[in-house]
């Protein structure tokens, strides 16, 4: 496990980076540090909400994804839109002119994720009712929600839904209809999902509850959006019938839409991650009692709030509702041969605890020890000087060898205020004594010597924090 | 307390109970730094949670301590409130003496110290009415 190199889309852009503390003390998991000017991200505990891609000034922090020339990788290509990306458009009334403009890129079909929405929806509904004592449970809609209960919330495990997320559900369909359609090879396929985040490109690289994803390849919303208006002008003078969603589907783009398509009274919607963590803290001491279903969103507002997308997602979520008026409730039903494997979890989720300090816990309590006695040494101003966002994050990162006490700048502060007073000794002890001219040169240049090797230490001490070489 | 590799010590305030939680928080953080298994971590903190929010809640706060040893998690809740009139009834599911103001807030369901029973391995409660209440409970570590 400690050697397993986590996949993460979310990376950096070095000539870019300042080395500004602003991502450092956005991240929910505390999962980057600036070393070397650079605010690099620690594998481990980074979950790809994109949170420091939200907020980075500087577009140093970024995503990975595809590129539309992925299309020329295949014979075949099939869209996978998620409905976020209808939320994207001026004016937009009918999905079908998003469809046909999708084709009219150069994908041979479509295949709606939104519509598998309407699938996932029906089998969480019966699973939710025929297991009760799994209540409450939690959509695993939300790639960043379920490694962050992977790593920090065990205890809820047991609770997550094993259901496979629409987008994957929608891989797995739209090549078993693509292979039947065309009689190709499903290897020649290639299935692309339109994604309005970082966190679900890392999940088709890297998916959970199943062993590997169908998705091919995953391109960004706001790639694609200049790409599409101009066919969608197009598009509108004769839209092809291709939407097979409704309201339910549909709604799954938007904060609260996941819980609506499981029709229950007793159910919890948080969005943003910070308001997630926090639901998790005490859905983890047992605070709340009667729910069945939690819905989950790293991003404010739901999934049209991701990084990739292009409008405001406050707005976005209010032409969602607008263009839910006019569909029906439902389009998409489970089809009778929907296989286990295409909708259910194949693999379990597995606790990762890598926030434990040591390797057993005798000495995970000796590290502890250090870090709160390390944190009594700092100020506790949590300025982000030192590369960590909080003065005890820098105690547990010095406790797990990975930084140096000097780091600190209120450190280094004192250890210059205490040199500055040996210098002043110094010049009033030469004044004091009266003595013979070669005593005092030699007691002098003692002193000197002392001064400058102290000096030289400290100095030394602050270019090894530049040269640290972190991960 | 001997053989304790690691005491804990808290102060629990009876400010208001929105803040009330807060050491069993901690002791949640810190126990999962430590590595120890989450079901056991899951006990600990919902047994703490109740004894912490009962002193704000009845007896104007108090201090708890905790101690970790290699066999089992102990903790000591000890207030200086009014005591517990009829230990058998409080022990009773719904039971509750809760004021209205709290009751009005969604606490006082009565469901404290039977949640504290079923989420510790030994629990016992020494009460002195007029002069206040101390709850000790483990919860054992696996073998």
């Amino acid at each position: 496990m400690d050697n397993h190199k986590f996949f993460h889309s979310v990376y950096l852009n070095e000539e870019l980076c300042n080395g500004c503390i602003n991502c450092i003390k956005r991240c929910p998991t505390q999962a980057i540090r600036v070393r070397n000017g650079k605010a690099v991200i620690t594998s481990q505990f980074c979950i790809d909400c994109g949170e420091c891609v939200r907020i980075c000034a500087h577009h140093a922090k970024r995503s990975h994804y595809d590129r539309p020339d992925i299309l020329s990788n295949f014979k075949y290509t099939v869209a996978l839109p998620a409905p976020s990306l209808y939320s994207q458009f001026n004016n937009l009334d009918d999905i079908n002119i998003v469809l046909t403009a999708l084709i009219y890129m150069g994908f041979n079909d479509v295949f709606e994720v939104a519509s598998a929405a309407e699938i996932v929806s029906e089998v969480s509904r019966k699973y939710i009712d025929e297991h009760p004592e799994k209540w409450p449970l939690i959509s695993t809609a939300c790639p960043s929600v379920v490694r962050l209960i992977r790593v920090r919330f065990p205890n809820l495990i047991d609770h997550l839904l094993p259901i496979n997320p629409p987008v994957e559900v929608a891989a797995r369909l739209a090549r078993k209809y693509a292979a039947e359609k065309t009689g190709m090879a499903p290897e020649d396929i290639g299935i692309i999902f339109i994604s309005p985040c970082p966190s679900k490109v890392t999940y088709a690289k890297e998916p959970l509850g199943t062993a590997k994803s169908d998705i091919d390849g995953v391109l960004a919303i706001k790639d694609i959006y200049p790409i599409l208006l101009p066919l969608m002008v197009e598009a509108e003078k004769s839209p092809k019938n291709l939407s097979r969603a409704g309201q339910i589907g549909v709604g799954w783009g938007s904060h609260g839409g996941e819980a609506a398509g499981i029709v229950t009274d007793n159910y919890l919607a948080a969005d943003g991650i910070d308001n997630v963590i926090r639901v998790l803290e005490d859905l983890e001491d047992e605070k709340f009692s009667n729910l069945s279903f939690i819905e989950l969103n790293s991003c404010d507002g739901g999934c049209v709030g991701g990084v990739l997308t292009v409008e405001n997602p406050y707005v976005a979520q209010a032409k969602l509702k607008k263009l839910n008026r006019h569909l029906p409730e439902v389009v998409t039903h489970a089809p009778a041969d929907l296989a286990e494997d295409e909708i259910n979890w194949t693999e379990d989720v597995e606790y990762l605890p890598v926030y434990r300090l040591g390797t057993s816990m005798k000495e995970s309590i000796m590290m502890m020890n250090r870090v709160e006695r390390l944190c009594q040494k700092f100020p506790g101003l949590d300025c982000g000087a030192c590369g960590a966002p909080t003065c005890k994050a820098l105690a547990e990162d010095i406790v797990r060898g990975k930084a140096n006490e000097t780091y600190c700048i209120h450190i280094l502060k004192d250890q210059i205020h205490s040199l500055t007073r040996s210098m002043n000794s110094l010049v009033n002890s030469a004044s004091a004594y009266e003595m013979k001219g070669n005593d005092y040169r030699y007691i002098f240049k003692q002193y000197l010597k002392t001064l400058l090797s102290d000096i030289s230490l400290l100095d030394a001490a602050l270019n090894l924090n530049k040269e640290d070489k972190d991960e | 307390m001997e053989n304790s590799l690691m005491s804990l010590k808290y102060h629990v305030s009876p400010t208001d109970f929105t803040r009330a939680g807060e050491a069993s928080s901690d002791v949640k953080n810190k126990l999962k730094k430590l590595g120890v298994p989450p079901e056991i971590i899951r006990k600990v903190a919902i047994a703490m949670y109740e004894g912490e929010i009962n002193m704000v809640i009845h007896a104007n706060g108090g201090d708890i301590s905790v101690d970790i040893t290699p066999d089992a998690i102990f903790m000591e809740l000890k207030d200086v409130g009014p005591g517990i009139e009829d230990i058998d009834k409080a022990m009773q599911a719904g039971y509750s003496t809760a004021p209205d103001n709290v009751r009005s807030l969604g606490f006082g369901a009565g469901m404290g110290l039977p949640n504290m029973k079923k989420n510790s391995d030994t629990m016992d409660i020494q009460t002195v009415l007029g002069q206040g209440t101390t709850v000790t409970m483990t919860v054992n570590m696996p073998e």
